[in-house]
């Protein structure tokens, strides 16, 4: 598979991280950031990390399905993820991700039908003293109300327009 | 700007550049006392640096609260494998949000404790293992890597030493138990992130097998103060055995939340009164977790109490990492405890049978009840469960599952029997979760 010219310098960086003969460590790094490009991870990009680290793509794929933030499948070009764990569900976590979903629609790891937005409820993102705390791809959004979330999720659509 | 002001009530060693133009900078640093705690450390011995940290007091910041100085002096130095140091910065604790604003805003601390950290052990190559949710911080870091190599503090043969060090960043991919020192190593190494069993302890056979200095970002970054300070100026800034000060972050039902430096045995109900500036709404405390989502919570009129480890341990809990998290009066105990088993069934790694096995059904028994469908005899049940799973696991997810747990059960019965009383409710789908 050919990478974009970023993705193939981002690579080639990658496995000079690690000391010779351990490249495998750039397994999740290279997952992660390949998928932020293609979108999820593919069965070519699979074969593709596999080749470069010098495993098996089975051992990549046993990899990748456990951590939550690989994916096979796409998400929705702005990926939604509301927290609900502690800090979050005394502060209107829950009530903001039972907005979102009456909004939009859609529930837990689903995408809205034109593929622009995709909702997750996601666990502790380290922002609990500025709870309820939301991000969106990578970005963060502290101290959430519903009207902000409304406002966000509209000022995404126009950002698509 | 961080994210909260600073509170006249706080001690800043390690936050103290938070607010600076530029605080991540080389420059600011530098001209902020940056880097002098390394020159003097490569005029010290490995063993008097050891010895300044024991004096200090200094304890890890990531959970456990090991004395760093100890953790330190189990690396086996003369061995003839390559050594390593790495950063936990795989923040995930519910409650925990320091180590963010510690990368975020003095990125050069916390390099230069590892630099002291490399010299120490005679590492030559440092990760730090980022979460993959903190991406910004992926990119902060490599620019301050950057700079670090520019101006000779990273690479080769550096100050005209024979200290070589190497520095690079490490991603996550969505894993709470990666935080676990074993499985952080397991997932550095491109492998599923399940731990290891112990020992042979993370020092002896670490990263590829390698001795390994491992510790959290926050004690990383205390590293610098204690040798510029020295180790008892240092422990004087604490109480005794909890040297120091630590990031305490404040969240759920006070008037203003945030991340707070304090010296270790501040007063919890200072915490709550005057950094977070009383409750919200003017309601009554109820109850606190001290220390992240795997502290056993205390009640109101058990809260009057120093916040350091030694204290919440005699307590029966943990100053963990830091995430001190408030509730009032108005907080649903019984939906406080389903969520949190949610949170660890979600994230056990499915390696160990009691944990496993443990946090799903604890989740289910708890959901039965928070649908008001609960047994009488669930609630022994559901303190019977916790208690079995306590040890009986290669890594503490199952402890920090059934801990807070067991605490909740028998601190707050009688709003489970409420629940028993008040049969059943109706189910409200978009409140039914995977």
């Amino acid at each position: 598979m050919t990478l974009s010219p970023a993705l193939e310098a981002k690579f080639q960086k990658l496995l000079t991280n690690y000391p010779e003969g351990r490249q495998r460590s750039a397994m999740i790094p290279m997952l992660l950031f390949a998928q932020d490009e293609i979108g999820s991870v593919t069965p070519e990009l699979i074969q593709e990390v596999a080749k470069r680290i010098g495993t098996q793509p089975l051992q990549v794929e046993e990899v990748m399905t456990y951590y939550s933030m690989l994916h096979a499948k796409p998400w929705g070009k702005y990926h939604v993820q509301i927290c609900t764990n502690v800090s979050c569900m005394l502060t209107g976590g829950e009530q903001l991700w039972e907005h979102a979903c009456e909004k939009l629609g859609i529930g837990h790891r689903q995408a809205t039908p034109d593929g622009l937005i995709s909702l997750e409820e996601v666990e502790c993102i380290g922002a609990c003293s500025w709870a309820p705390a939301i991000q969106v791809n990578y970005d963060f959004h502290h101290k959430v109300t519903p009207e902000k979330l409304d406002q966000l999720l509209d000022s995404l659509r126009t950002h698509a327009v | 700007m961080p994210y909260n002001e600073p509170h006249p009530a706080e001690v800043r060693i390690i936050s103290k550049r938070f607010g600076l133009p530029n605080s991540a900078s080389i420059d600011t640093y530098l001209a902020n006392e940056g880097y002098q705690a390394l020159d003097k450390a490569l005029g010290m011995t490995p063993d008097a640096i050891i010895d300044e940290l024991k004096v200090s007091n200094l304890r890890g910041r990531g959970g456990a609260g090991f004395p760093t100085g100890l953790k330190w002096s189990f690396v086996p130095r003369t061995s003839p494998k390559p050594k390593y140091v790495m950063v936990n910065a795989d923040e995930s604790e519910p409650g925990t949000c320091k180590d963010r604003l510690l990368m975020e805003f003095d990125p050069h601390q916390l390099l230069e404790g590892m630099m002291i950290g490399a010299y120490v052990i005679g590492a030559q190559r440092g990760y730090i293992y980022i979460r993959g949710e903190y991406r910004y911080l992926i990119e902060i870091m490599d620019r301050a890597i950057e700079e670090a190599y520019a101006r000779g503090y990273l690479g080769d043969k550096l100050h005209g030493t024979d200290f070589t060090f190497h520095v690079r960043t490490h991603t996550g991919a969505g894993a709470y138990e990666c935080g676990e020192e074993s499985a952080l190593l397991e997932s550095f190494e491109g492998k599923r992130g399940i731990p290891r069993i112990r020992p042979p302890f993370p020092a002896v056979a670490g990263a590829y097998a390698s001795p390994t200095l491992l510790n959290n970002v926050e004690t990383f970054s205390s590293v610098p103060a204690v040798l510029r300070m020295g180790g008892p100026a240092y422990a004087e800034l604490g109480v005794p055995r909890n040297g120091g000060t630590r990031m305490l972050c404040l969240s759920g039902h006070v008037n203003t939340p945030g991340v707070y430096e304090v010296p270790l045995g501040f007063p919890m109900m200072r915490v709550v009164n005057e950094l977070g500036g009383g409750m919200r709404a003017g309601k009554k405390l109820k109850a606190v977790v001290p220390g992240g989502s795997s502290c056993p919570l205390l009640k109101a009129e058990e809260c009057d109490i120093p916040m350091d480890y030694d204290s919440l341990a005699k307590a029966k809990s943990m100053l963990g990492s830091g995430g001190m998290i408030v509730m009032d009066e108005d907080t649903d105990m019984v939906r406080v405890a389903l969520r949190i088993m949610r949170f660890y069934q979600h994230e056990s790694c499915g390696w160990c049978i009691p944990c496993r096995e443990g946090t799903t059904w604890l989740k289910k028994l708890l959901t039965r009840f928070v649908d008001g469908m609960g047994q009488p005899n669930d609630i022994v049940m559901i303190g019977d469960l916790a208690k079995n799973m306590l040890g009986r696991t290669f890594c503490p997810l199952g402890d920090a599952a059934a801990m807070p747990t067991i605490a909740i059960i028998e601190k707050f019965r009688d709003e489970f029997e409420a629940y028993l009383a008040d049969g059943p409710k109706p189910r409200r789908e978009e409140l039914v979760y995977a």
